[in-house]
């Protein structure tokens, strides 16, 4: 213990080490029987954290290129020892990851954790939560495989329906008229370099205003532990609600390590931009509801064309959600009931049709 | 609390048990803490090794060495995941296209007798760069590229230009 | 032609070749719209006699220039039905039957004219013809046969590579089946009707219909189109080598070819059928009801066994095949990456179907060599399965005691908290 207390010591006199973490001491977490949902934000950063590494390793090997990424997956996946298990780890991690986002996304939602003074926490949450769908649909197509292709070009398509910008944006995304090499450089840009430092800008914001703020207490709990102090309960973070944390953390590998050993990611087909594109094709479950929903709606409503409509409503949607914490009232007692209504109808709404889509034809 | 640990329900044992449990979750903390990191950083070492199977990457493959080849003779290799075929003419010069016969995907030769390629299925003729002469293909076998570099012959797909 | 007569007023020659010819040329080309005075009656006209602008304007006679008065002399200039079509002016009316191929035959057997339109165009069809069996009966007072105009059409006829062309490899069948398919018309004919029905159902009808494949045989390809007749019996393996080369080699070889020669049977036809060729099974090799061995050979002689021995060989490495495949589909789905390997089976499938051509030696050592090799490569294959299975496993105890050590530290953890937390 004394060489470690010697090191700590040492940078205490340089940069004032205890007064730095000091808060992380001094910070508690509220107890109360809904207190699991409050290790979704860390697991979702476990996850992130994941991510990075094993991006990382895939990148000794990978090599973005229209004639060499599918079969630099291939060699990671079939030559390189584990190398199908670094792969599979990043493939399921980054879905898995998605879903604890989404997760971590509706407990806020539902414990009212977003509003004042957490507005910004919610909005880079959003921020971050676009930023990860980001990095799904840019990592999507790396590996060059014609699932890959043509949902890499029906999504950019989509974006395309978009007036005034729309195409221009889809020229940039794609890097030119069409899904070709020039959009698998751009999108490996993306998710190697552009996307991981926003990432990690918000993160860094996201924690330090979680850290700044604390950690939200529930409405109705709120009311009632400030009437009577002597009823609140809570737990100090660090170390007992770290180590539980860590224990969700481990959960979670031992998970991943299973995903990827018993259902190892495929590599599929080498993309052929002349074949015409498989029947039935369908992006990633994430991007399922989106995708099932434009699908849905009648080519022409009233002089409007179907698709612009769908792109328009759900651009509009996000916005809206994004600002969502200044639809709700401050004052705690007039809480405004239609956004849990809201929530719970999103929530219901994503998952119908997300099977729904993923039961079409 | 330790009661919750099914081993260790007897509350008379409470103090005399405190330090060999205490051991105990040390040394299970720390085996576990060092198991798992084992098992984390093996897999991550024998990543970072690069794999003895060179990665010739892509589009390209060895399909054979110098002096292998007979002039006016071919052979068959494998060029990603489907068949290809290496020929050297009768003036020593080397070429490369698909094997596949573009009439019912059969493996095609070359025929020294004809100097040509010939797919042994329904009688099916290429010239030397692969061009459907005669019989049923309707369409000529793709051509590759073909470098000696050094005691290695290269093939690899044509760039779209 | 006022018009014309004063574009061509012979001043100052030299400057105006070029435009006259021109306007030569357009006159001419357009001497067929403008002054063709046929179709002013005959587009109005009732079927027999009636021919459209339109249906005309399809056919690569009149794209080519050629007009009604080509074929039916006359005088197209006049608007007079008299004078037009009067014998004098070298009107021939309808054309007789018996007359069709010599007509034709004028331009079409002419090298010189035909190099004008296209110079690689054959100009033997009148010779060909007069071989066939239309021809001679023809030639012998019968008008029932197939002249020119039946299979090519007239009027609207088009050029073969034209897929509405009667004669286009797709519609072929269709078009010989007009008459031969049609029972009360081949009525007096000792010949069967039930052709185009048989070759409805064969291995050929299907690539060439169903698979778009325009290289596969159809009628003509074994019958010739205008020298059409049958091979002949002895003939027909010379026929099927055109494609099936390997087989025809094998057979050439065979005891089996001097017999059916001897007995005058109809080579590849005695098993595979004629017209009804059924994409073959090694069935065929059995003695079920597919089997056609069994036709001439007895029970239990030598040839039964050696055939015994053959569809064994056969059905072993179709066997070992199958069985690599299901451990490579399983080693696959369990996310094994076994590309290599099945690369591999299509070898060992090459090697299967190469032994399958070789039954046509009808010896059993030339097709134990395909079937040996066959059998090392997907006993390859099935190891290579083995190997990912075994992969697989490992891979599975590497998660099961990373997993127990996950474990381990999670009590930990639990103990750990319950201890600070006491």
């Amino acid at each position: 213990m004394s060489p470690l207390r010697n090191v700590r010591s040492w940078l205490d006199d340089r940069f004032g080490w205890d007064d730095l973490v000091a808060p992380l001491r001094k910070k508690t977490v509220p107890l109360h029987r809904l207190s699991y949902w409050y290790f979704l934000g860390g697991i979702t950063l476990f996850l992130f954290v994941i991510q990075v590494l094993t991006g990382i390793l895939l990148l000794l090997y990978y090599r973005p290129g229209a004639n060499e990424a599918f079969e630099s997956v291939q060699y990671i996946m079939t030559q390189v020892r584990f190398g199908w298990l670094v792969r599979s780890i990043h493939s399921w991690s980054a879905n898995l990851m998605i879903f604890t986002a989404f997760a971590h996304m509706f407990s806020v939602l539902f414990l009212k954790a977003y509003r004042k003074p957490r507005e910004l926490t919610w909005i880079s949450g959003v921020l971050l939560l676009f930023l990860v769908m980001g990095f799904g649909f840019s990592g999507y197509l790396l590996p060059w495989n014609t699932l890959a292709f043509f949902a890499t070009k029906v999504g950019t398509e989509i974006t395309g329906q978009v007036p005034i910008v729309g195409k221009p944006m889809m020229i940039f995304l794609r890097g030119g008229e069409d899904v070709t090499g020039a959009t698998l450089t751009r999108f490996f840009g993306f998710h190697v370099a552009v996307l991981p430092g926003l990432a990690t800008l918000l993160v860094l914001l996201h924690l330090l205003l979680v850290q700044r703020l604390g950690i939200s207490i529930p409405p109705k709990l709120e009311v009632q532990w400030t009437a009577n102090p002597s009823a609140k309960r809570e737990m100090k973070f660090f170390p007992n609600f770290m180590l539980r944390e860590m224990m969700a953390w481990y959960v979670a590998l031992g998970v991943l390590g299973a995903l990827a050993a018993v259902f190892p990611w495929n590599l599929g087909v080498k993309a052929d931009p002349f074949v015409s594109a498989p029947a039935g094709i369908k992006p990633e479950w994430y991007f399922l509801f989106m995708f099932q929903t434009l699908k849905l709606i009648p080519p022409k409503v009233w002089f409007i064309d179907g698709d612009v409509l769908g792109v328009l409503a759900f651009g509009l949607v996000g916005l809206l959600w994004i600002l969502l914490p200044f639809f709700e009232s401050d004052q705690p007692s007039r809480t405004k009931r239609w956004i849990t209504g809201l929530a719970v109808f999103a929530l219901a709404y994503m998952a119908g049709m997300s099977v729904y889509g993923l039961l079409a034809k | 609390m330790a009661t919750s640990d099914p081993g260790m329900t007897n509350p008379n044992d409470r103090l005399s048990a405190a330090v060999p449990r205490r051991r105990f979750v040390e040394v299970l903390l720390g085996g576990g803490f060092l198991a798992t990191a084992a098992a984390f950083v093996y897999p991550v070492l024998r990543y970072l090794v690069p794999p003895k199977a060179s990665d010739l990457g892509s589009d390209s493959v060895v399909a054979g060495r110098v002096g292998e080849l007979k002039p006016n003779s071919g052979k068959i290799f494998r060029f990603g995941n489907r068949p290809g075929l290496l020929i050297r003419t009768a003036t020593g010069e080397y070429r490369a296209m698909s094997a596949t016969c573009t009439h019912l995907s059969c493996t095609v030769q070359y025929r020294d007798d004809l100097r040509q390629v010939w797919c042994a299925c329904h009688n099916g003729k290429y010239d030397l760069n692969g061009r459907n002469i005669s019989g049923p293909p309707p369409r000529p076998l793709e051509g590759f590229e073909v470098q000696v570099r050094g005691e290695e012959i290269f093939v690899r797909r044509r760039r779209e230009a | 032609m006022a018009f014309l007569r004063n574009k061509l007023r012979p001043f100052s020659p030299a400057r105006y070749v070029g435009l006259a010819g021109f306007v030569v040329l357009a006159a001419c080309l357009g001497y067929g719209q403008t002054t063709n005075s046929c179709l002013d009656c005959h587009s109005a006209l009732p079927d027999p006699l009636g021919v459209s602008q339109e249906k005309f304007s399809q056919d690569i006679h009149a794209q080519k220039g050629l007009t009604c008065a080509s074929c039916h002399g006359g005088d197209p200039t006049s608007d007079d039905p008299d004078k037009a079509m009067s014998r004098k002016a070298g009107w021939k009316g309808k054309i007789d039957r018996k007359q069709i191929p010599q007509l034709c035959g004028t331009c079409h057997s002419d090298p010189a004219y035909i190099r004008q339109f296209n110079p690689s165009l054959r100009t033997d069809q009148l010779g060909q013809y007069r071989t066939s069996v239309h021809g001679k009966r023809l030639a012998a007072g019968d008008t029932k046969v197939a002249v020119c105009t039946d299979c090519h059409s007239v009027h609207d006829l088009r050029a073969p590579s034209d897929p509405r062309s009667t004669v286009n490899p797709v519609n072929v069948a269709n078009t010989c089946a007009r008459c031969h398919a049609d029972a009360s018309y081949m009525k007096g004919y000792s010949i069967p009707t039930d052709q185009f029905a048989k070759y409805s159902t064969s291995v050929h009808h299907q690539a060439l219909a169903v698979r778009g494949d325009l290289s596969a045989p159809t009628c003509t390809t074994c019958h010739g189109n205008h020298g059409a007749a049958p091979p002949g019996v002895d003939k027909v393996q010379n026929v099927c080598s055109n494609c099936h080369a390997f087989q025809a080699q094998m057979y050439e070889k065979s005891s089996h070819k001097k017999a059916f020669e001897a007995a005058s049977l109809p080579g590849c036809v005695v098993c595979h059928n004629n017209h009804a060729i059924i994409h073959p099974t090694d069935a065929k090799l059995g003695t079920g009801p597919d089997g056609v061995c069994m036709q001439c050979h007895t029970p239990g002689d030598a040839c039964d066994q050696a055939r015994a021995g053959l569809q064994s060989s056969l059905s072993r490495l179709d066997e070992a095949i199958k069985s690599a495949d299901q451990v490579l589909r399983v080693a696959e789905s369990s996310g094994m990456e076994v590309s290599e390997a099945r690369l591999g089976q299509d070898q060992a499938r090459d090697s299967l179907t190469k032994a399958r051509v070789t039954i046509h030696s009808f010896r059993t050592d030339l097709v134990d060599q395909d079937i040996q090799a066959g059998l090392k490569i997907a006993a390859n294959n099935l190891q290579a399965g083995k190997k990912a299975m075994v992969e697989r496993n490992y891979r599975r105890v590497g998660l099961g005691m990373s997993l127990i050590a996950i474990g381990i530290v999670l009590a930990g953890l639990w103990l750990y908290v319950k201890k600070i937390e006491s």
